[in-house]
């Protein structure tokens, strides 16, 4: 935050006058120009309303000069005198930033050499706290988070350290007992419910979480990846035109419709089949989806009966015709790795549940 | 000495002059020079122009009044930074023309929503709400998805954005600055927007927020 010499001195200058002024009118008001003796009447009276020569209260007077000098001793320990940056060093937080990448650099640097940048000194004092916690749980693999009955943190000095949990009963005082996955299931109601609901079964077009049926794999290391990364659906072409129009479209919903299983005209299926050779590149010849035949394309399954966009005849028909692509925000940056782990904890857990 | 200051509150002139006076320092002092500093002239590095139809999403915003319950301005402190993202910097704003920080949150702040859920989502939510945020108070903006823009006047609306940042772009190598938009872009301003409808032109625009500083 620098300016130039121009404004810096403009700044004094301006701030000097309005103090300078400041105590200058109050002592010019302090003395009696009325001529009246003070308590008297100013002499004049309305409706048996009397302005007496009444001074200002003596206690106000002194607060008002003790305010200028507090002032001066401000403008000495924080930043407020054009360029002066104040004894204290005192900022809100770094300023002037034109990259992450600045930022990061300017709060590493801030905190390493203990300046007092209140942002930065914020995030310290949680990282202190907080962050053994996360990295308690970080460090452990998704598996064991998911079905983990609890880490115990003992916390000295203010700060948290893992220790071996006990029995409820000879557990002392003061000991921290976290559930991974409710420190999981936390961070999903505030970040991911908006989506996929908070009972994580979403809704159409927002993937139900709970079902273990996996556009791109429901492996701790899968499920990790598409939370840190997002995904972006390859996307499903609108196919009305290549499959010779309305009637090529309700055929392959036809077929479609028997790989889940449902009743259907089989003759129209049958038509659809053949049609299908299009849709094999993502779904894979058997319909089984991107998953089962190793493409990563986030094609669903077809044949489990389970669907994102709609299972009636009429949406299936919808999702042909026009096409479809769903997208999932990465949050490596939002929430960072060690949240993103705890989460994918809970993830596996509810969509896995244990047996 | 003799009383100034009978003549002074017997003056409405007099009062009303110096009243303005003692009023200005405040602003001089804050407001002023950051008109004419470095940090709050430059953009960022990541910054770039709204497109022709996120320009148009950008005054859909204005009209319906969403500053009025969200705001753009994610303030240094942990907990706001932990729920919306990086700070606002000063970087981000300078090509903003008139500022939407707002300053009411009936809703949370959009500063960084860019990027964070997806455009179908956006549709759903500004439809209906309710649909994906049971508790929301948000009204429905369905007839967004019905209007649709004819982009009469989006070309002017960039060669105003290109006077009106005037000197705080980008520069290129000969230390020159380079306009927001070029020609070409503001001829074919009409032709990228026109036949959209105004939902997608408002998601095309909160798309983009808080995304360019990286």
């Amino acid at each position: 935050m620098v300016m130039t010499e121009f404004w810096h001195w403009w700044v004094i200058l301006l701030t000097s006058i309005s103090l300078i002024g400041c105590f200058w009118i109050i002592t010019v008001n302090l003395k009696n120009y009325a001529g009246v003796p003070e308590g008297e009447s100013m002499g004049h009276e309305f409706d048996g309303i009397e302005e007496l020569n009444n001074p200002l209260p003596k206690w106000w007077t002194y607060m008002f000069y003790f305010i200028l000098v507090w002032a001066i001793g401000y403008l000495i320990l924080m930043p407020g005198m054009g360029n002066w940056e104040g004894l204290l060093g005192w900022k809100s937080s770094n300023q002037g930033i034109v990259s992450i990448e600045e930022s990061r650099a300017l709060s590493a640097k801030a905190i390493d050499e203990g300046l007092l940048v209140q942002f930065d000194q914020e995030v310290k004092h949680a990282d202190e706290v907080y962050g053994p916690l996360f990295k308690g749980m970080a460090d452990k693999p998704i598996l064991d988070l998911a079905y983990s009955d609890g880490l115990c943190f003992e916390k000295n000095d203010g700060k948290y350290s893992e220790i071996a949990c006990v029995d409820e009963a000879k557990q002392p005082q003061g000991v921290l007992e976290v559930e991974p996955y409710k420190v999981g299931q936390r961070l999903f109601l505030q970040n991911c419910a908006l989506c996929h609901g908070s009972d994580a079964r979403g809704s159409t077009g927002f993937p139900n979480l709970t079902d273990n049926d996996w556009l791109y794999g429901g492996t701790p290391e899968k499920i990790k990846e598409t939370l840190m990364h997002g995904r972006v659906a390859t996307g499903m072409a609108a196919w009305g035109p290549a499959l010779g129009g309305e009637q090529g479209v309700q055929e392959v919903a036809q077929y479609v419709l028997k790989l889940a299983g449902r009743k259907v005209n089989d003759k129209m299926a049958d038509a659809g089949k053949a049609k299908f050779a299009l849709c094999a590149a993502c779904h894979g010849a058997n319909g089984k989806g991107g998953v089962a035949n190793g493409l990563a394309t986030g094609a669903p399954n077809l044949t489990d009966n389970i669907w994102l966009y709609g299972g009636s005849k009429r949406a299936v028909e919808e999702s042909i015709r026009n096409g479809r692509a769903g997208v999932m925000p990465a949050w490596k940056d939002v929430l960072g790795e060690d949240k993103v782990h705890v989460i994918s904890s809970y993830v596996y857990r509810i969509s896995h549940p244990k047996k | 000495m003799a009383n100034h200051h009978e003549k002074i509150e017997k003056s409405v002139t007099l009062m009303a002059i110096l009243t303005v006076v003692a009023i200005s320092f405040g602003a001089l002092v804050e407001i002023t020079p950051l008109m004419f500093q470095k940090d709050t002239t430059e953009p960022v590095k990541g910054m770039r122009a709204l497109t022709a139809l996120e320009m148009e999403g950008r005054d859909i915003y204005i009209r319906e009044g969403c500053n009025n319950c969200h705001s753009q301005m994610i303030r240094p402190f942990r907990a706001e930074v932990e729920r919306y993202g990086h700070y606002s910097v000063a970087g981000e704003s300078v090509w903003d023309h008139p500022f939407l920080w707002g300053s009411k949150r009936t809703g949370p702040d959009l500063a960084r929503v860019g990027q964070r859920y997806s455009d179908d989502w956006h549709y759903a939510h500004l439809l209906d709400p309710r649909s994906v945020v049971p508790q929301s108070n948000m009204p429905s903006f369905k007839w967004l998805d019905e209007a649709v823009l004819d982009g009469e006047i989006i070309g002017k609306k960039l060669e105003t954005f290109n006077w009106l940042t005037k000197g705080k772009t980008h520069k290129d190598e000969a230390g020159n600055y380079i306009p927001l938009y070029t020609a070409e872009e503001i001829a074919g301003a009409q032709e990228a927007v026109a036949g959209k409808t105004e939902m997608q032109a408002l998601i095309a625009y909160l798309q983009q927020l808080g995304t360019h500083l990286k």
